[in-house]
């Protein structure tokens, strides 16, 4: 294509030398271009989506902040940490894998987007064996909802943060009203994790479901340097899932891990 | 020739990238067990956006891509985001916090 004609007015053109290139599209170029830039929409439509969540999270997180570190301190440090690790893995084997398509290297590239899908996997599964801990410790907002008494107590240890003084201690009255309240707003901060890591594991789960795809593509022989778009946008999606986590970790996990505090 | 104008970025790069997001989340964990008072959640927040900006300009290609409507879009959901967030934060800041439950004989007025 680098050798015909400059574009003419004629809409109708037919590119039988290029059998990926749509009709409608003067070059691979635009029609790249395009597609890319439709899934940025999207993205944008997105960021919209998680936006409210995250709004509803933060109000909730200001007001009742004591609630909410005391609930983010039963969250696995070393579990989330290592999640994170291995999402932002997947990102550099997604990164590499459109690099390869780039270059022609069909072996690399369906290598490469087999371990992403290796560390999406892994990602759910480690999700899910946190979700299952959170589970044997009542902390799922339901029937048998509990963190001021048996195995997932929050207060124990956290009396200082969540301002349970010797008066109120002593004040059997007072510390039923004071757990009561943190039972409530506990339950809004697990309400609100499951909520967002909920949506962000649907997202890996679609995502996973398109590399998939890909890969199936990626197999065949599809991509080539001149036209890999279903994986280059593929990508931009899971590096979206990425962005997305890379805030929720610090967001639910991080609120407050001070010694002491 | 436009034709051939997508940027192929270096492996090098790649790697580099991946492993600053490795130190940096390693160390946003770190960090959060030091007591630096209320700049906890500021450094916490700090390398999330520090980490999300490198995947959005290297891995998604934003930093090479000709379209210019690409950074637009960007640009424009971010700036809508923040709206969001910094205008409904200000708002409920400066408001009685908690949840404000009407009480019945509220409900029984409004009627």
């Amino acid at each position: 294509m680098s050798d015909s004609p400059a574009m003419t007015d004629t809409v109708d053109v037919v590119h039988h030398d290029r059998p990926e290139l749509r009709h409608h599209f003067a070059a691979v170029d635009q029609q790249r271009n395009a597609a890319s830039l439709g899934m940025w929409w999207f993205l944008g439509t997105e960021i919209m989506f998680f936006g409210g969540m995250f709004c509803a999270y933060l109000i909730y997180r200001r007001w009742y902040f004591p609630e909410f570190a005391a609930a983010s301190r039963t969250l696995d440090l070393k579990v989330g940490t290592f999640n994170t690790v291995v999402l932002i893995c997947s990102s550099l084997t997604v990164a590499m894998s459109v690099r390869a398509a780039q270059l022609g290297k069909r072996k690399q590239q369906v290598w490469l987007l087999f371990w992403t899908l290796v560390f999406g996997l892994s990602f759910l599964g480690i999700k899910t064996y946190e979700w299952g801990n959170k589970y044997k410790e009542h902390h799922i907002p339901t029937f048998d909802y509990n963190v001021i008494s048996g195995e997932g107590n929050i207060v124990k240890g956290n009396e200082a943060l969540l301002g349970i003084t010797d008066e109120i201690k002593n004040n059997p009255v007072k510390l039923r009203q004071r757990e009561a309240e943190i039972q409530q707003h506990t339950k809004l901060f697990y309400s609100l994790y499951f909520a967002l890591t909920g949506m962000h594991a649907i997202h890996m789960i679609v995502g996973v479901g398109i590399f998939l795809v890909i890969s199936w593509m990626a197999h065949k022989g599809r991509f080539t340097p001149e036209y890999h778009t279903p994986l280059e946008i593929a990508g931009l999606y899971w590096h979206f899932v990425d962005i997305v986590w890379i805030y929720l970790f610090p967001l639910l996990y991080l609120i407050d891990r001070r010694p002491g505090a | 020739m436009s034709e051939h104008s997508e940027h192929i970025v270096p492996a090098r790069l790649y790697v580099l990238i991946w492993a600053i997001l490795i130190v940096c989340t390693v160390l946003t964990a770190w960090v959060a067990t030091v007591d630096l008072g209320k700049f906890n959640t500021v450094v916490a927040l700090g390398i999330a956006t520090f980490k999300a900006s490198v995947v959005v300009l290297i891995f998604m290609h934003v930093k090479y891509t000709s379209e210019k409507m690409t950074k637009a879009i960007l640009m424009a959901s971010v700036f809508w985001l923040l709206l969001l967030l910094v205008l409904s934060l200000t708002d409920y800041s400066s408001r009685p916090q908690g949840l404000l439950i009407p009480s019945s004989s509220d409900l029984v007025r409004l009627v």
